[in-house]
């Protein structure tokens, strides 16, 4: 396939996928503005008042980077896993797999769908958190390669969940058991410095940490000691995901006979 | 001449072990229109998902025009239009949508794809559901839903497993002089049928799979000169209260005014004629006994039989 057709290819996947979700916008672009909205107000306004400051900021700036990141992941997640699988499950997949569209632009499409529905909520949430605070961006070039990359990493992640998955169960046993506990003990509502220091060190685990962090750096400019280790890992790990989702597309277990 | 499909020692056994392709060949000519016939579990849909590359193969080789599927995967499906025995598009996507995004696939530009999608919708009868859900059309606009994804980007090659099951009698005829039209304008169409009628008049040639391996590949027709009984029809004038005995042939009265007949290869119906005319029966009408039914139908949908019975 000559380079001009893997991009009409690669634009098909990617309008398609813009399509779908916001045709469902009241499934998956109102929600998480209605959550968020409602964190801003009880733990930003309400709770947030009594707390003071976190690491030296106004609580209600703290949780805002947390708050847009939380909301980015999961919706790049879940609109890869679910549209992926449900295609699987329709096997309308099939008119991908039997087409001469390169598996690299497969998984490059329903990843760039995942991070237009994650980006998009994103900026949904950010205007949302201007109605209650300001905020000043340290830097723009840091937050938005930050921003970007972690999108791209859960898509990765929700399309070989979505690979894997044989049933809709499947799909949110990940979200449920894994990504939720990883997101609310990820350093969005709190700073880990409050914790003893064994749970400081088993914090430094969570992946989720670290990005919030680095957002949290780029946003406000605080907190950005350990930048550098965190935008490494956060490319290393992108990188090894992107290599296990091209295998699975390759191998093309659990999607050919 | 470069074969339109060449499969060579082709098998597949599943993680199950059950070998559903035993090392089967095959050629398909340009130009062809070519039936692959066998019982269910044969190995038809399994060889078509090895073609179309949704089966992986456990050995053997594929090419279409040439193109091998494993090393030049993207020239092969280029020439690739498939056409699924399940409906495999999104229930929630429109019809136009559908078509698009297949051309999409195949790196056709949107201008293209759309001035390809609205012709195949129109020829396929489409045209005024391009806006609905694909979950809202009947179980045959489903069927043409797919012919026209299929064929959106022009493959040489057109590959349909089942395209007329479930499809009323109507329709499917319509289906097929669709399919004669586009053979006859030089598209190679592969087709598997349980339709044996189906496959007799449309295909030229045809290959019969059966437990993983092909037991016959040859001309329809040289297939046909094989067959050396036929049953036909007689109806009669006079009311019938035996059936009437005919040397040499099979008889079974039907009704009074109706009774059946074997035919024999080589058996001459002169004399069949002559020992009826010796019995006094005078024969009306006689048809062969296939399709009877079908021709009845397509009569009565078409409003001829009520103009007949106005006479």
């Amino acid at each position: 396939m000559q380079l001009a057709q893997q991009w009409v290819a690669l634009s098909t996947i990617v309008r398609k996928e813009v399509k779908r979700f916001s045709r469902i916008w009241v499934q998956t672009l109102l929600p998480p503005v209605i959550t968020m909205s409602l964190y801003f107000v009880i733990f930003g306004k309400l709770i947030g008042s009594r707390i003071g400051t976190m690491d030296g900021i106004p609580y209600m700036q703290f949780v805002v980077p947390g708050l847009i990141m939380m909301a980015v992941l999961t919706n790049s997640y879940s609109n890869v896993t679910s549209s992926f699988f449900s295609a699987k499950f329709q096997r309308s997949i099939e008119e991908i797999l039997v087409s001469p569209t390169p598996n690299v632009i497969i998984l490059l499409g329903y990843c760039m769908g995942g991070m237009a529905r994650g980006l998009s909520v994103g900026v949904l949430v950010t205007v949302v958190s201007l109605l209650f605070t300001d905020i000043q961006v340290h830097s723009w070039p840091l937050t938005i390669t930050i921003v970007v990359l972690t999108s791209l990493f859960f898509s990765l992640a929700g399309f070989i969940n979505a690979v894997y998955a044989n049933t809709f169960d499947d799909i949110s046993i990940v979200p449920t058991f894994v990504l939720t506990p990883l997101t609310y003990l990820g350093g969005v509502f709190y700073s880990v410095s409050v914790l003893p220091e064994f749970w400081q060190w088993v914090s430094q685990l969570n992946p989720i940490l670290h990005m919030v962090g680095a957002f949290r750096y780029g946003l406000l400019g605080t907190g950005g000691e350990n930048i550098g280790y965190a935008f490494a890992g956060l490319l290393l790990f992108t990188a090894v995901l992107f290599a296990v989702s091209l295998y699975l597309l390759k191998n093309g277990s659990r999607l050919r006979a | 001449m470069t074969a339109a499909l060449s499969i060579k020692n082709l098998r597949k056994v599943y993680g199950n072990q059950f070998e559903a392709l035993k090392g089967i060949s095959l050629e398909v000519q340009a130009g062809d229109f070519f039936a692959v016939l066998g019982p269910n579990g044969a190995g038809k849909s399994t060889t078509i998902g090895i073609i179309s590359s949704l089966v992986r193969k456990s050995a053997g080789e594929v090419s279409v025009f040439g193109h091998n599927i494993d090393t030049h995967f993207s020239e092969a499906k280029q020439e690739l239009g498939i056409v699924p025995q399940e409906f495999n598009f999104s229930q929630f996507e429109k019809v136009r949508d559908i078509v698009l995004q297949q051309a999409g696939y195949y790196g056709l530009p949107r201008a293209k794809a759309e001035v390809q999608a609205d012709k195949y919708l129109e020829k396929l009868g489409l045209w005024d559901k391009r806006h609905t859900p694909a979950r809202m059309l009947s179980g045959g606009m489903k069927r043409r839903l797919m012919i026209a994804r299929a064929l959106v980007h022009e493959p040489r090659v057109l590959i349909l497993d089942e395209p007329t099951a479930g499809v009323d009698i109507e329709l499917r005829r319509s289906m097929w002089e669709f399919l004669r039209e586009i053979n006859a304008q030089g598209t190679t169409i592969i087709l598997t049928t349980h339709y044996l009628e189906e496959a007799e008049s449309l295909c030229r040639n045809v290959a019969i799979i059966d437990r993983g391996e092909i037991v016959q590949n040859t001309s329809m027709r040289s297939l046909l000169q094989r067959l050396n009984k036929e049953v036909f029809v007689f109806d009669c004038s006079g009311a019938l209260t035996a059936a009437p005995v005919i040397a040499g042939h099979g008889v079974e009265l039907v009704d009074e005014h109706c009774f059946e007949v074997e035919v024999e290869k080589g058996q001459s119906l002169n004399q069949l004629f002559d020992q009826l005319s010796a019995q006094g029966v005078q024969v009306v009408s006689m048809r062969n006994k296939a399709n009877r039914l079908e021709e009845l139908f397509v009569s009565l949908i078409n409003g001829q039989l009520d103009e007949q019975g106005a006479e």
